[in-house]
Order: structure tokens, then C-alpha cells, then sequence
């Protein structure tokens, strides 16, 4: 039970299997923030630097894989 | 000393005068004057001063004298502390409340290329293409997938966040002390505070209070004081959520249980309405004036009706009236609080509180000012048989009264200085209270969780948390809230969050510590026992008490009629009797006294003389006493 979306750094969903509307939402809310988990990161350890990130909510689980130019997303439901 | 030419001539003669022991021509040891005069010719008082300048001069030289300083030891060395603190200075800073708003934000897409319109649909989708064909996107993508599957793989597998020992965590919860926190404080949000008379949560989510404001001192009502009352949002305790706008203040809200939109009210004039939050602040209707209390309707209850319409109130006027909010005009059904069942309004009692139990939708009570708690029947036929029985034990007006959820037999009553727990079948008193405390108790509720733990409000501003199964003595928990007067409290529904108002108009919300919301092993059963007892003990005294009364009854009857004549003596009569065994018993004292006075100077012949004066002016006192008496007496004759 997994959807899947590519982003460009600027947020522009290349490939999904969502919704447009949810897609370009996760697009904006999730590259701000995994800009900001980098930069975080990397204050810290300049010589550290972010490869994943997940959240884990209530309903789901979001899972970023950040890379120079894209990002990889991947919401999953967790198996009970 | 040049001062001294400056002289007062309204003064006779001036002087100057210095004393300074152990210097100065007279020696050591003697107290000097150092004195200077001048004299003045008493025709020349009263000129006028002429003040003029002129070199300084000596007008006394006093010289050392070192034949003094024998009479000093030098001390070497000097210890002389010294302390140098530094200044300190006390200062509170508050900040200033933030007013928090929330807003949303609308999101639109973004991050396109400049040359691409991202409504085109075209466009977006050939940009896309290009950018699935080139080698970095590859790339990155199968890189990326990678790392990803392996974390769904992960979440696959095991979940982190499963509960392993969800059956083991009961057995921590017995060693914690009983606590509470504050959790949201909501201010009367005017300038002039008014009392937060009632408490209101919303039936669904608790997640809104609505509460009534009025200042119920008589005739404290000030121009700018405003009437409004609030339902607020938990989230936002700045702002109000509605604003309900009646035509006089509010002193019992109430939501009602079936639909959370709608609301009753009693006004501070004795007028009910109703609102409809959906249709804003204004009441949809209002009752008549004629037709409603003539003094601050105190309570309000939905009743349980197919409608979901009905609902009754009661007022220090003495009456009950049920309504129908349909038709406000008029009431349904009138109950006259009369005690001695004859419909009177001039008997009636005040009624302060009125409590209604859905499951038993025949039967209500009141808590009057007059300390009495009456229950009632509404489907009596006549009204004088409505009033089934009257419970009386308070010293002042009955503040709260409410039935235990899990036990609805038993009910609480909070008056005076004390709160009382009643069985309804025990009649004659009360089958356990508290003890009497310093100040007056404001409210009181029962836990909607646990049967042997109750709440009280005091005037001090302290709330009380009782569990009467593990302490009776003293509550299990005394809170101080605030410094005024706390005066109403409601429990939500779970049992952990209760509010309490305030005189100045602040709503506290405090969340009790799960000891005391979380029902514990076999409580129930204890608290059921423990009532049970102590109702059995009331039984018994009750019974014991009649027993004595009856004897009491049979013995007076048998009597003679005389013995019961002065039984039943007139306030005057008793005066005369009680006044005829003062005097006696006064003679009776000074003639003991007299007698032994004689005895104990009988060789003196002189004093004998005197005695007898001394005792013929005592008893010449007493007619004297007995002029006051009826002195007294006659103005009150």
C-alpha cells in the first residue's frame, strides 16, 4: 500500500500516482521542509548531510529520499 | 554664632542653649551649659529688624581642656564592622497576552519554469517527458529507489511502534499521588468582570464551554456592565467563539444534551430563552415576561422528551416551571415549592438548585434556600402530592445538588459549610458529610467516573477533590485556584477535565491526575458497600429516634392536666418565674454571707456596728435591683 511521487527540487511533481491536487501539496510542503531538515543537518556537521527523512503520523508513514536535483516520496500505510 | 545676631524679637529672651556632658568650663562629670545671652531693652521689641552685614565675630571660644583627657583610656585596637551589601531591587516583568489567530493558507502550484504555464496541460506534460528521458533522472531515480525500498522494506517487517506489554501497565498507577493541572484559564474578556455563574460543555466533544456570566450581588449592576455571555473554543481562550447576546445576564446555561446547537438560558429577570448558535447571538425566543419567575431563574434542565424541546427551571420565587421552547410564551406546567402542600406562594421556598436524572425522568429535586431539599414527583395528579418528601440537614442554601451517575440513589448536596451526602431512602439526615471547613462551600459535583470521589468549590477559591473510600476526613486533593471566590464547577463527561468559575469571571480548566479518573479495582463494589452501611446506620437511628419520640408522646399524655399547664407557660410567665429564683437565690447568698460574717467577727463589738450597716445597706441594694427589674419590665409590657 504504497504511492509514489518524483519531485524536482523546485517542487514540481515529474511522475505520481496520486491525485494532482494532494501531489502538488506534498510537493510544496515536503521540499520546504526537507530543504530545512538539510540545512539543519548540515549546521550542525557541515560535513554531514541528510539521506532520508521519515515521518510517521497517525494514518501513515512518509518516507523523503532527497538527492542534488530530485526527491523521491513514498507514503505508506503501516502494516497492523 | 553669627546666627545668633539674626534675633526673634517677638521672643523675650532669646538663648541659646547647648549642654554637652564632660567638656566645657564646669568640669568633668557635671553637665555644662554653654550659654549665650544678650539682652535687650523692652522698649525696643517689637521694631522692626534692621539686618545689616558685618565681619564675623567670636561670641564663644571654648578651649580644650586637657585636664579631661585623663578621664579617657585610648583603645587600640578598634573593631568597628563594616558591611557593605549591595543594592538590590525587586522586578516583575509580565509580558503582555499574545492574541493568537489562525488562518490558513492557500496553496498554489509553483516552481515551473519560467517559459512553461503550468495550467497547460501540454506544456507541463512535455516538460515532464524531457525530463524522464535524461541520464540524471535515471540515475538519480534508481538510486533513490534503492535506498527507499529498503526503508519500506523495513516498515514492512517489523512496526516500530507496536505496544509489546499493553497488559503489564495497570500495575503502575497505584503509588501516584493525586495531582492537577492547569490547563487553560479563559478570562471575561469586559472590563467590569462579572461572576461565572454556570458551566456548560458541549454534549459531543467537549471540546466548547458555554458559560453565563452575571454579577448576582443585589443591585451591583453598573452601566457598562455588559450582559453578554460566551460559548468559547477550547483552542482559542482569547476570543469567544459566540457571543450570546440576551436581554438581561445570564444565570444558568444549559446545552442541550440531544442537540448540540441549541441552548437554554435563564435570565437574571426570570425570563427563559433559547439560542440557536447556527442563527448567532440573539436569543430565537424569549419568554414572556408575565409569565416567567419573578427572580433569577437559578436552574435550567433539558428534560428527556421524544421533542428534544422540553425543558423546566426553577427560581428563588418559589415555583418550578416546565416549557416548552416551541412556544415560550407560557409555561407547560407550574409546581408552587410549598412544603406544607397547600400551593401557597407565600410558603414556598427559594429555589437555588434543581438536579434531573434522564433515567428516572418522573421524579426531580430541588435544593431551596431555606437548606431543604425537596423531591418531587411530576406525575402526581394533584400538584400538592408532587412534593413527595423534603430532606433537610443544610444550614443555608442548598449550592449543588447531584445524583451519583453509577449509584442514583445517592445524592450530594453542598451548602453551608459542609457537603452532605444523602440516601434517598434515609430521610431524617444525611448519611455522610464532610466536615465543617472554614469557608462557605460554592459547588460541588460527583465524578462521572469513579462513585466514592466528589468535587467541591469554596469560597476561598479552592477547589477540593474527595474520595470518600480512601479518606473522609480531609479531601484527597486541595487546590487553590484563586484568590476570589470560586462559584460554579462542571465535570466533562470523561471525568478527567473539570471547570471551574470564578467571581472575577475566570474560567479555570484543570485536568485531574488519572488516580483519580480511572475507576480502580473493584470500587464499585466498595463504594457500593460503603453506602449501603451507612444508610443501614441511618435506618436504625432513624428508627431508634421514633422509638424515643413515641415514648416521649405516651409519657406527656398520661400526665396531669396541671403539670401540663405550666409546661406550656407563657413567655411572661417564665420572665416572672425566672426572675422570682434570681431574687431568691441572691437573698439566700447574702443571708449566708451575713451569717458568716457575724460568726467570724463576733469579739468585735465595733465592727459589729458597722457589719450590721454594711448588711442592712446590701439588703437595702436588693429592692433597689428590684426597681431596675421593673424598670426594664414595664417598657417591654
Amino acid at each position: 500500500m504504497t504511492e509514489l511521487e518524483n519531485y524536482l527540487f523546485s517542487g514540481i511533481p515529474i511522475r505520481t500516482t496520486l491525485d494532482n491536487s494532494t501531489t502538488v501539496q506534498y510537493a510544496g510542503l515536503l521540499c520546504q521542509l526537507t530543504m530545512k531538515a538539510r540545512s539543519t543537518v548540515r549546521d550542525i556537521d557541515p560535513q554531514n548531510d541528510l539521506t532520508f527523512l521519515r515521518i510517521r503520523s497517525k494514518k501513515h508513514e512518509i518516507m523523503v529520499a532527497p538527492d542534488k536535483e530530485y526527491l523521491l516520496i513514498v507514503i505508506q500505510n503501516p502494516c497492523e | 554664632m553669627a546666627a545668633a545676631a539674626a534675633r526673634d524679637p517677638r521672643a523675650p529672651v532669646a538663648r541659646r542653649r547647648r549642654t554637652r556632658t564632660g567638656q566645657g568650663r564646669a568640669g568633668p562629670g557635671r553637665a555644662m551649659e554653654i550659654v549665650h545671652v544678650y539682652t535687650r531693652r523692652r522698649s525696643d521689641f517689637g521694631r522692626p529688624c534692621c539686618f545689616s552685614d558685618r565681619p564675623a565675630e567670636v561670641c564663644v571660644d571654648i578651649q580644650p581642656d586637657p585636664s579631661l583627657a585623663e578621664a579617657f583610656v585610648p583603645r587600640s585596637p578598634v573593631d568597628a564592622p563594616v558591611q557593605h551589601g549591595s543594592d538590590m531591587s525587586e522586578h516583575e516583568v509580565n509580558t503582555e497576552r499574545v492574541e493568537v489567530e489562525t488562518r490558513g493558507v492557500n496553496h498554489v502550484e509553483g516552481g515551473w519554469p519560467k517559459d512553461i504555464n503550468p495550467q497547460e496541460l501540454e506544456q507541463t506534460a512535455r516538460f515532464r517527458k524531457k525530463v524522464e528521458k535524461e541520464e540524471n533522472y535515471i540515475n538519480t531515480v534508481v538510486h533513490l529507489g534503492t535506498l527507499m525500498e529498503h526503508c519500506v522494506r523495513q516498515n514492512n517487517a517489523i512496526d516500530i511502534y507496536e505496544e509489546y506489554f499493553g497488559e503489564e501497565e495497570e500495575a503502575e498507577l497505584e503509588d501516584e499521588s493525586p495531582s492537577a493541572k492547569t490547563i487553560n484559564v479563559i478570562r471575561d474578556p469586559n472590563v467590569t468582570k462579572r461572576t461565572a455563574t454556570h458551566l456548560s460543555w458541549h454534549p459531543d466533544r467537549c471540546k466548547k464551554l458555554a458559560v453565563a456570566y452575571s454579577s448576582l450581588e443585589f443591585q451591583q449592576k453598573t452601566e457598562d456592565m455588559s450582559l453578554d455571555s460566551y460559548i468559547w473554543d477550547l483552542e482559542n481562550p482569547n476570543k469567544p467563539e459566540l457571543v450570546l447576546k440576551p436581554s438581561s445576564p445570564l444565570v444558568s446555561l444549559e446545552y442541550n444534551p440531544k442537540d448540540a446547537h441549541v441552548l437554554v438560558g435563564g435570565c437574571y429577570n426570570g425570563q427563559m430563552a433559547y439560542w440557536d448558535t447556527r442563527k448567532g447571538g440573539l436569543p430565537v425566543e424569549v419568554s414572556a415576561v408575565e409569565a416567567s419567575h419573578r427572580d433569577p431563574v437559578y436552574g435550567a434542565i433539558w428534560l428527556q422528551s421524544k421533542t428534544g424541546t422540553e425543558c423546566f427551571s426553577a427560581s428563588t420565587d418559589g415555583q418550578v416551571l416546565w416549557w416548552d421552547i416551541r412556544k415560550l410564551s407560557e409555561p407547560t406546567e407550574t409546581l408552587v415549592l410549598d412544603i406544607t402542600r397547600q400551593g401557597l406562594l407565600e410558603n414556598a421556598l427559594g429555589a437555588i438548585t434543581l438536579e434531573f436524572e434522564p433515567t428516572m425522568p418522573t421524579k426531580f429535586m430541588v435544593g431551596t434556600e431555606q437548606g431543604i431539599v425537596i423531591a418531587c414527583n411530576r406525575k402526581a395528579k394533584t400538584p400538592p402530592e408532587k412534593i413527595a418528601g423534603t430532606y433537610s440537614g443544610h444550614h443555608g442554601p442548598v449550592y449543588a445538588l447531584t445524583r451519583n451517575p453509577l449509584y442514583p440513589k445517592i445524592f450530594l448536596t453542598v451548602g453551608d459549610w459542609t457537603a452532605r451526602i444523602w440516601s434517598e431512602e434515609a430521610k431524617e439526615s444525611s448519611i455522610m458529610w464532610t466536615k465543617y471547613h472554614l469557608s462557605y462551600l460554592t459547588a460541588g459535583c460527583w465524578s462521572t467516573v469513579r462513585p466514592a470521589v466528589f468535587f467541591t468549590t469554596k469560597m476561598d477559591g479552592t477547589l477540593d477533590v474527595w474520595d470518600f473510600l480512601f479518606k473522609q476526613n480531609d479531601p484527597s486533593l486541595s487546590l487553590k485556584i484563586c484568590d476570589e471566590p470560586l462559584s460554579s464547577l462542571r465535570l466533562q463527561d470523561n471525568g478527567c477535565i473539570v471547570g471551574c468559575g470564578s467571581k472575577l469571571g475566570t474560567v479555570t480548566l484543570l485536568e485531574i491526575s488519572s488516580g483519580l479518573c480511572t475507576l480502580q479495582r473493584n470500587e464499585k463494589n466498595l463504594a457500593n458497600a460503603m453506602f449501603e452501611r451507612e444508610t443501614k446506620r441511618e435506618k436504625i437511628l432513624e428508627a431508634r429516634h421514633r422509638e424515643m419520640r413515641l415514648k416521649e408522646r405516651t409519657r406527656s399524655e398520661g400526665q396531669d392536666a396541671e403539670a401540663e399547664e405550666i409546661l406550656e407557660e407563657s413567655p411572661q410567665e417564665a420572665l416572672d418565674r425566672a426572675q422570682k429564683e434570681f431574687f431568691e437565690v441572691i437573698e439566700a447568698e447574702l443571708q449566708r454571707r451575713a451569717r458568716a460574717e457575724a460568726q467570724h467577727l463576733h469579739g468585735k463589738v465595733k465592727k459589729h456596728a458597722e457589719e450590721e450597716a454594711v448588711v442592712q445597706g446590701e439588703e437595702s441594694k436588693l429592692p433597689k435591683y428590684e426597681e431596675e427589674d421593673e424598670e426594664n419590665v414595664a417598657p417591654k409590657e
